[in-house]
């Protein structure tokens, strides 16, 4: 535990302090544009730019990190609108600062449709400015909850060889989880992660893509026959899902194989993401990565070695495209060329294979056969 | 050649047959050719008649012309129509010819540019109310020297040509001078584009100097009021141009002329013919022609010898003195006090010949609904929004956006109401690309916009389709001419609707800029926690910034 505090909390100072500094970032913000209008020049609000043309990856630091270009979001025709929502989303920020309150993203789109003309018209649309804000605060050592933002989604489902520690809300007792004692049913990770502890006696920690293959592995207990845990990521993994598996690794130092779809979906989006953060997001991923995770299945290769030729699908237009952009635009696949070597392979091939495709040898044959063979030879994994 | 007896039998039968045909006689037969082919034509073509005479007449005497133009229904069905100027008058011993002679008059042997042309007009009024209500003019006319004006009845005696005056007496007139016709004839009294509500306000637009009152037959009045007190300029008359000539008037001014000698004929009779110009007429003509030789003397073969070598001798252009257009700025404010549109542009081109005759093309163009949104930049840049109020001048003309343009066709500032089709004016329109100035227009179509389209043309001489004087005929130097001056303000046309266009378009942006405004000034105000007057005064400031970078 002391260890993943070290690395994690460095820069971090006392909350009080958080709050003055979340005050001070917004206050500067709100000054500059009075400033402007003061001096008759038109105001601008400078955003870094958020995306893949604005992120670098450096295999050694193991994420995916946000450049330093800014796009000046100057008050135009164009602008205007994402102009007065950005100041009104701060100005609803700084007042839940003061109050000590908070409010989900989901939360927060609503609150705006008290704005009049300045309303979200969709969610997308207010997270994406929460995005920016974030991306600005997290210049200046600020995260999203500071600002009192929270995600709306809990985090993935875990089982197996693992002890959770955790705490009663209002009594401050330890509570313990035992995620092996839990049926068919699975622990739930929470929103925040930062106080649970763990103890585990597993191997590695195996991320699972799809619900279902969850389900499969955790009623056969799988877990205890191969002595891990299992985590279900259920598409991309949630900032609590990343949040989780990097607290765990940090402090156990497990390693974390992934078992995904084989299409460009899963990885670059599930995947890349998982290891690298996301390129739309930079500005957290330094603390929402999980480096080490090592990509198990399933891979191009494995859909000539476990003859899934006839269970696949034609890649679509979309997916093609995505292959193209993790190839061209995509620094993390860069620094791999073991990975552009396999979307090639993909690409060529023209197919993809969904985890579910092995029940074409029955439905077992991931557990008795495929997920053995893939663990007796860790080579075939991807990086 | 088998019965030679029988031919001099017939040629005596059908000489029998054979008599002069008299003018009145003549137009009993053909009224269509002089306006009067339908009840409707005619109330109308009445009121013109005596319109252009009463204008003529006072601008010929230097009078600021105010004419009123009174319609009612009589209990027979017959129209009464009736119309007083305040003119010089005429004296007594004329009005009978005037009034009661067809083809009398004296415009048709001067050449300058006036609204009548033959002498036919007034006259055939009268034979119209004869033939159809057997009613006479009644005639009122006072000279300002007279103490009393003269009223009688004249009618036409169709056989001879000749005025029948009745009930002719002095009688005492509080109008100082002036002239008034009364005439009751079959006519029928309607709305429309071809009413006389429609030909009055046209009148209106192409003769800011003149002040019209009109009264209906159903208690409708209105007034249309003068915007200049400039009258036109009088027209000087002008000798013919020889280009402008045909072979048989050559031959009768050679009957007629008082020169002595060919060369002085030439160049005392013909504009723009001096003695050197003369001279090389003569030299070309060759046929025993000299300078010297007797005019009244010259024989047929000689006469159609002189008219080619005029067609082939360089001769100037004739000069502009004898044309009065009615002048961009004249034009335009007839347009603007008669027609309520957005934007107006106007031209007058420079003097052209066609055939011999100076003429002179002007146009007007008025554009948009007036009434409605309107969107005016200021001089600091900003742009307000103002609603106007329809002003419902009557008659209404006004640019609709869902119809055709209107198109208003004038000569010498007469309005023309029938025959679009067959004009110069017409061709020319449809022969401009108003694609070009960002118009919609259907081939061989008027363009589709709100728009009003004035066309005049000013002529010693138009070339009129019919004696009836609805279309000008289309010489292609005329329609030419036409063309490029629809060209020209159609340009200027485009210039506007793309100004328009520009501030419409940032009036848009700045309607969006300003929906916003107030939630930056919420935002800064609660961050910052400011007064409602801070918050006030910064977002007020904000809006002056926008508004100067964004400066058209």
């Amino acid at each position: 535990m002391a260890k993943r505090h070290s690395k994690l909390k460095v820069d971090v100072a006392p909350p009080t302090d958080l709050d003055a500094r979340t005050l001070a970032f917004i206050d500067a913000i709100a000054n500059r544009v009075k400033d402007s209008i003061a001096r008759d020049e038109l105001p601008a609000i400078d955003i870094l730019l958020r995306g893949l043309s604005n992120v670098s990856y450096d295999p050694e630091k193991g994420y995916l990190e946000l450049g330093a270009t800014h796009k000046s979001r100057t008050l135009t025709v164009n602008t205007i609108r994402a102009f007065a929502q950005t100041l009104r989303v701060m100005a609803a920020s700084r007042d839940m600062v003061k109050t000590d309150d908070f409010a989900t993203k989901r939360e927060a789109y609503y609150v705006s449709k008290n704005w009049g003309d300045c309303r979200f018209d969709n969610q997308p649309e207010s997270d994406a400015i929460m995005d920016d804000i974030e991306a600005l605060a997290s210049q200046h050592g600020l995260s999203r909850e500071q600002l009192r933002y929270y995600a709306d989604s809990h985090g993935g489902a875990v089982a197996g060889e693992l002890t959770v520690i955790d705490h009663h809300p209002e009594t401050g007792d330890v509570i313990e989880v035992d995620c092996r004692n839990l049926g068919s049913g699975a622990y739930s990770i929470p929103r925040a992660v930062e106080h649970l502890g763990f103890r585990t006696n597993a191997e590695f920690v195996l991320a699972i893509e799809t619900g279902g293959m969850f389900q499969r592995l955790n009623n056969h207990q799988y877990w205890k026959k191969a002595n891990c845990i299992l985590v279900e990521m259920a598409g991309v993994p949630t900032r609590a899902t990343r949040r989780f598996l990097r607290c765990l690794t940090d402090d156990t130092d497990l390693p974390v194989y992934c078992f995904v779809d084989c299409d460009p979906y899963g990885f670059a989006n599930i995947y890349r993401t998982l290891k690298a953060g996301s390129g739309n997001a930079a500005h957290i991923n330094q603390f929402y990565c999980v480096p080490h995770a090592r990509f198990l299945g399933v891979t191009p290769r494995d859909i000539h070695d476990y003859h899934l030729e006839d269970a696949t699908h034609p890649l679509t237009k979309t997916d093609i495209k995505r292959a193209q952009d993790a190839i061209q635009n995509d620094p993390f696949f860069a620094a791999y060329p073991e990975w552009i070597a396999a979307i090639e392979q993909l690409t060529t091939m023209g197919v993809r294979a969904e985890q579910q495709a092995l029940a074409k040898w029955g439905l077992n044959f991931v557990i008795d056969e495929y997920l053995p063979r893939k663990l007796a030879d860790k080579s075939s994994f991807l990086p | 050649m088998a019965n030679e007896h029988s031919h001099p039998d017939i040629a005596d039968a059908m000489a029998a047959q054979q008599r002069e045909i008299s003018v009145s006689e003549f137009f009993l037969k053909n009224r269509h050719l002089l306006g009067f082919d339908s009840p409707s034509k005619a109330a109308l073509t009445t009121v013109k008649e005596a319109v252009d005479n009463a204008l003529d007449a006072c601008e010929e005497a230097g009078i600021l012309p105010e004419i009123r133009i009174e319609v009612s229904n009589q209990t027979d069905d017959s129209l009464r129509i009736a119309v007083e100027d305040n003119g010089p008058g005429i004296v007594e011993e004329q009005l009978g010819r005037i009034f009661g002679k067809l083809l009398y008059g004296s415009k048709f042997y001067k050449l300058s540019q006036s609204r009548g042309q033959q002498g036919m007009g007034i006259a055939a009024v009268g034979m119209y109310a004869q033939l159809t209500t057997g009613k006479p003019l009644h005639i009122l006319s006072r000279v300002e020297t007279e103490p009393t004006a003269t009223e009688l009845f004249v009618s036409i005696n169709t056989a001879k040509n000749r005025p029948e005056i009745h009930k002719k007496k002095r009688v005492a007139w509080d109008c100082p001078h002036g002239t008034r016709v009364e005439a009751r004839i079959d006519g029928n009294y309607q709305q429309g584009n071809h009413s006389i509500g429609m030909y009055l306000k046209q009148t209106a637009i192409a003769n800011s100097h003149v002040t019209l009152h009109f009264q209906g037959p159903h208690g409708e009045q209105w007034d249309h009021q003068r915007s200049s007190v400039e009258l036109p300029h009088r027209p000087v008359n002008v000798k013919p141009h020889p280009r402008g000539i045909e072979l048989g008037q050559l031959i009768q001014m050679l009957s007629n002329t008082q020169s002595r000698t060919l060369l002085q004929f030439l160049e005392n009779d013909f504009a723009r013919v001096g003695r050197k110009t003369a001279g090389k007429i003569i030299e070309e003509s060759h046929h025993n022609l000299t300078a010297r030789s007797y005019p009244k003397r010259i024989a047929h073969l000689q006469s159609q010898a002189l008219y080619r070598a005029i067609q082939k001798v360089p001769v100037s252009a004739p000069s502009a003195d004898c044309l009065a257009p009615i002048g961009e700025q004249q034009l335009e404010e007839g347009l603007r006090k008669e027609v309520d549109a957005n934007f107006y542009t106007v031209l007058t081109r420079r003097p052209a010949v066609y055939r011999g005759n100076a003429f002179q093309i002007e146009v007007g163009l008025a554009y948009g609904q007036a009434a409605g949104a309107h969107l005016e930049l200021d001089e600091r840049g900003h742009i307000h929004k103002t609603v106007r109020q329809p002003t419902h001048a009557k008659p209404e003309l006004e640019p609709h956006p869902d119809e055709p343009a209107f198109l208003l066709r004038f000569a010498n500032r007469v309005p023309l109401l029938y025959d679009q089709e067959g004009c110069a004016i017409t061709k020319a329109v449809l022969q401009t690309n108003w694609h070009a100035y960002g118009l919609d227009q259907a081939k061989g179509a008027l363009p589709h916009a709100p728009l009003v389209i004035l066309v005049h043309m000013a002529s010693v001489w138009v070339p009129y389709g019919s004696e009836a004087k609805e279309a000008i005929a289309p010489y292609p130097e005329i329609v030419k001419e036409i063309r490029l001056a629809l060209q020209c303000c159609g340009r200027k046309l485009a210039i506007h609707l793309h100004h328009e266009a520009r501030v419409k378009d940032e009036f848009d942006k700045r309607t969006h800029i300003e929906k916003y405004l107030p939630h930056v000034g919420i935002a800064l105000q609660q961050i910052l926690e400011l007064s409602d007057e801070e918050r006030e005064r910064v977002i007020k400031r904000l809006d002056d910034v926008l508004q100067e970078k964004r400066r058209l």
